[in-house]
């Protein structure tokens, strides 16, 4: 019970960060390594403010706010400069860094007896916390999340993702709203991170080594599970995505894998994950050239019993 | 007299300009379009036609020369600022409709091109329905019940017809169709044709329409152009256009060249 508890806090806390991968990732095309300098920026920011008695939902404001400049910046470089994506996240990730480390102070920051956002329901064991706050959180987040992309900013948003040449055509300043996506999900990733600093009660500045696979993992499984989908339903699948994603890691840490070992199974689940669509097709292909052969083999013998 | 739409002066495009690959696509071509004018452009393979076109939307910068649009210098305007005034059809279907979104999304923000796209209104509002339906059923293509379906799941002819009337949704000063029809079959090919030319009719579009087919360039339209080498070589309007036929269109061309070729080997000489 408490193995489940624990990977629904968790697996909430992941989600917000999924979806922030998700808007890049499906909406941009593109995999932004942003991503794991955005999720300790976050944590850095929330947890250095609450350490210095600050009020903890401003400080994850702040948190969120420093990863939407993150994404200003990622988005800068790929828009103005015209550096690949791929380049523009790993050099952003690699300044961050450094910021990090500036804005913690040190590697590690314990925020054990500090009041965090978790602490309103204080009444309740941790993990129950987490999941109410964070629950209500992801909440906010879907309902703003589905507002705006059927504004028409938002619909021009997602124009850009599926076709730039079209969107600037018909008008749409591309640049512009491939930014406003990039500030949005490291907004979204920061504030996990922030979260994920108050939740386990410390920020470090190598937490966010595995965002993006994790996140990506979590979209995956979602979109594994359920095809095609509208994007309200699919940020729940998301959603749902992030917490079997988290649970598959309690099994596999309950069946005595060390937790040192824990990132080389993320990156072989991902692969998996990945590879699938492609044995999936392989499976049917197989099917189908079985069947074919049977029917064949059919129509020769007919053939050759008409002879006779 | 009626008014001038479109002007461009000495407008030259290379490639790879300072390479021994360097091609000068577009060698000073000099015209103006008038308002209702409907103009069909030939030419081979490597003319100018496409470098044209995009040097008016804006997709392909200008090296010399201008392009004045209703009196406004737009030479250097990028193509979203171009698309207040321009609309666009592409070759390929799958270019002028963003797949993953609905009929309806696409319409809508085809409605709205060129305009800014607020946070405060609501992308595909509910009152413009009716309007995107009424446009849907020109077509008689059934796909005025197909509002919400994902535009990427319909036929390059349906989507292609789509595009079509989404440029003319909110009617723009200069029309570009760049070969429309060139990868859709014979039959959707003359229906989105015959579109073309009702919708440039009704709406009193001005429009420039570059095609392969001879026969189309001489059916449509009120002027038609022939590129050769950069150069427009034929420029045929009102009467002579009507009456025009395809061994016309040759020998013209063919003069057209010939008179290209001798002006070239006078400037060879006169360089030797």
């Amino acid at each position: 019970m408490d193995i489940l508890l624990s990977s629904l806090s968790q697996g909430l806390i992941w989600s917000i960060m999924a979806i922030g991968v998700y808007l890049t990732f499906r909406i941009l095309d593109i995999a932004d390594m942003t991503a794991e300098g955005a999720f300790p920026l976050g944590a850095a920011f929330a947890a250095s403010l609450i350490a210095n008695h600050a009020n903890p939902w401003l400080a994850t404001l702040v948190g969120m706010f420093g990863g939407m400049l993150a994404g200003l910046i990622s988005g800068l470089l790929y828009t103005r400069l015209k550096i690949p994506a791929l380049l523009t996240g790993i050099l952003t990730l690699t300044g961050l860094y450094s910021i990090n480390l500036r804005i913690m102070g040190k590697a590690n920051i314990t925020l054990l007896g500090q009041q965090t956002v978790f602490s309103a329901f204080d009444q309740f064991s941790s993990n129950t916390q987490v999941i109410i706050v964070g629950s209500l959180i992801v909440v906010v987040i879907m309902v703003l999340l589905v507002l705006f992309f059927n504004t028409e900013m938002g619909l021009a948003a997602r124009a850009v993702g599926d076709n730039p040449d079209m969107s600037a055509a018909n008008g749409v300043h591309v640049a512009n709203m491939q930014i406003v996506i990039y500030m949005i999900s490291n907004g979204l990733i920061a504030l996990a991170g922030a979260l994920m600093a108050q939740s386990n009660g410390y920020a470090d500045i190598s937490m966010g080594v595995g965002t993006i696979v994790i996140a990506l993992a979590a979209i995956i499984i979602g979109e594994v599970l359920v095809h095609n989908l509208s994007f309200g339903k699919r940020l729940i699948t998301i959603i749902v995505g992030a917490v079997v994603y988290r649970l598959i890691i309690a099994f596999v840490l309950w069946l005595g894998v060390d937790p040192n070992d824990l990132r080389l199974f993320y990156a072989v689940l991902l692969t998996v994950l990945l590879a699938l669509p492609l044995a999936q097709k392989l499976v049917r292909q197989g099917q189908r050239r079985r069947l074919n052969k049977q029917h064949i083999a059919e129509l020769v013998r007919n053939s050759q019993e008409d002879k006779k | 007299m009626s008014e001038a739409v479109l002007t461009i002066r000495d407008l030259h495009q290379y490639f790879e300009r300072g390479t021994i690959n360097e091609t000068h696509a577009l060698q000073g071509i000099n015209l103006t379009v008038t308002e209702g004018e409907f103009v069909t452009i030939i030419g081979g393979n490597g003319a100018g036609k496409s470098t044209l076109l995009n040097s008016i939307a804006g997709t392909l910068p200008v090296d010399t020369g201008q392009v004045v649009l209703e009196g406004k210098d737009i030479t250097y305007d990028s193509v979203t600022t171009r698309a207040r005034w321009i609309a666009r059809v592409f070759q390929d279907p799958k270019m002028g409709t963003a797949q993953r979104l609905s009929v309806a999304e696409n319409m809508a923000l085809a409605l709205k091109r060129g305009e800014h796209h607020s946070l405060f209104r609501i992308g595909t509002p509910r009152s413009s329905r009716p309007r995107f339906k009424e446009a849907l059923k020109r077509l008689n293509l059934g796909l005025e019940e197909r509002l919400d379906t994902e535009i990427g799941l319909l036929s390059g002819g349906q989507r292609q017809a789509i595009t079509l009337l989404m440029a003319t949704l909110q009617k723009p000063e200069l029309l570009l169709l760049d070969e429309h029809t060139a990868a859709l079959d014979p039959k959707t090919s003359a229906t989105v044709l015959q579109l073309t030319q009702q919708l440039v009719q009704e709406e009193d579009l001005t429009a420039l329409m570059i095609t392969h087919n001879m026969q189309d360039a001489i059916k449509y339209g009120n002027r038609l152009w022939m590129l050769d080498h950069g150069r427009i070589v034929v420029d045929v309007a009102g009467d002579e256009k009507k009456h025009l036929t395809v061994p016309d269109l040759l020998e013209l061309f063919n003069k057209a060249s010939q008179e290209q070729m001798t002006d070239d080997e006078l400037l060879l000489s006169s360089d030797n």
